[in-house]
């Protein structure tokens, strides 16, 4: 079982990742991952830049957490997490989750499930390098309702708390 | 009561720093909230009513009604925007 957490400035390579995760274990049926990548445009502007700024202890404990929920919700056998912070531009890799089973579903889900508990549970924000400026990407309603679907009330795009 | 406040992002920005050490009589987030606010305009920029904040005492997201202890970690921050 291997359930990591790194948070850093350098790229990652999704090969070598995989590698470490599955560890040589021949019980592992099933390889499921996910890139988030910065991209060009947002909210109808260019993007020229993108700067993660996060709550160092609180994101790692808070990821941590995701993971064990992940682990009591799907039979998954390891799982990493790479977030980057600092500074990055439009084609750079933000954000990786990877997950191993014995069978692709529970690996499939639990890699949706720790993406969508990602965006509107651990403290990063990103600001965005526009034409005019920069300014702080909003949080979305959508994203809490993506976590809605696994039954955790998320309110986190709402100005009511 | 002694304790150490964090800002984050659009917060720590208008409020001008990401940490400080203050000696408050406050006895709940909401209530440390407004004394923040009655400081200035910087801070009050950064944590007025209207804004959507979240706060965490010793890294562990709270509602405003949550008590303050002495040396808490409290954090003022805007909802995350990660992944």
């Amino acid at each position: 079982m291997r359930f990591d957490v790194s948070i850093q400035t350098e790229d990652f390579d999704l090969s070598a990742e995989i590698a470490s995760l599955r560890n040589g274990d021949k019980s592992v049926g099933a390889v499921c991952s996910f890139i988030g990548t910065v991209r060009d445009r947002n909210e109808g502007d260019d993007v020229s830049s993108l700067e993660l700024e996060h709550y160092p202890g609180m994101t790692e404990a808070s990821i941590y957490k995701m993971l064990d929920e992940a682990r009591n919700r799907f039979d998954i056998q390891g799982a990493k997490v790479i977030h980057r912070i600092g500074l990055l531009m439009p084609l750079d890799q933000i954000v990786l989750v990877a997950v191993t089973s014995a069978h692709r579903g529970q690996s499939f889900q639990a890699c949706e499930f720790l993406m969508d508990y990602l965006k509107t549970q651990a403290p990063f924000w990103k600001k965005e390098g526009i034409p005019e400026g920069h300014r702080w990407v909003d949080a979305r309603v959508s994203d809490d309702q993506a976590l809605q679907r696994w039954g955790i009330d998320a309110k986190n795009a709402s100005h009511s708390i | 009561m002694k304790i150490t406040v964090r800002y984050f992002a659009s917060v720590r920005e208008h409020i001008g720093l990401s940490q400080e050490c203050i000696d408050t009589e406050s006895v709940d987030l909401a209530t440390l909230r407004n004394e923040l606010i009655n400081r200035g305009d910087n801070y009050s920029n950064g944590l007025s009513a209207g804004k959507a904040i979240r706060m965490a005492i010793n890294q562990t997201v709270c509602d405003e009604n949550t008590r303050l202890t002495e040396n808490a970690e409290v954090a003022f921050f805007p909802p995350v925007t990660g992944g």
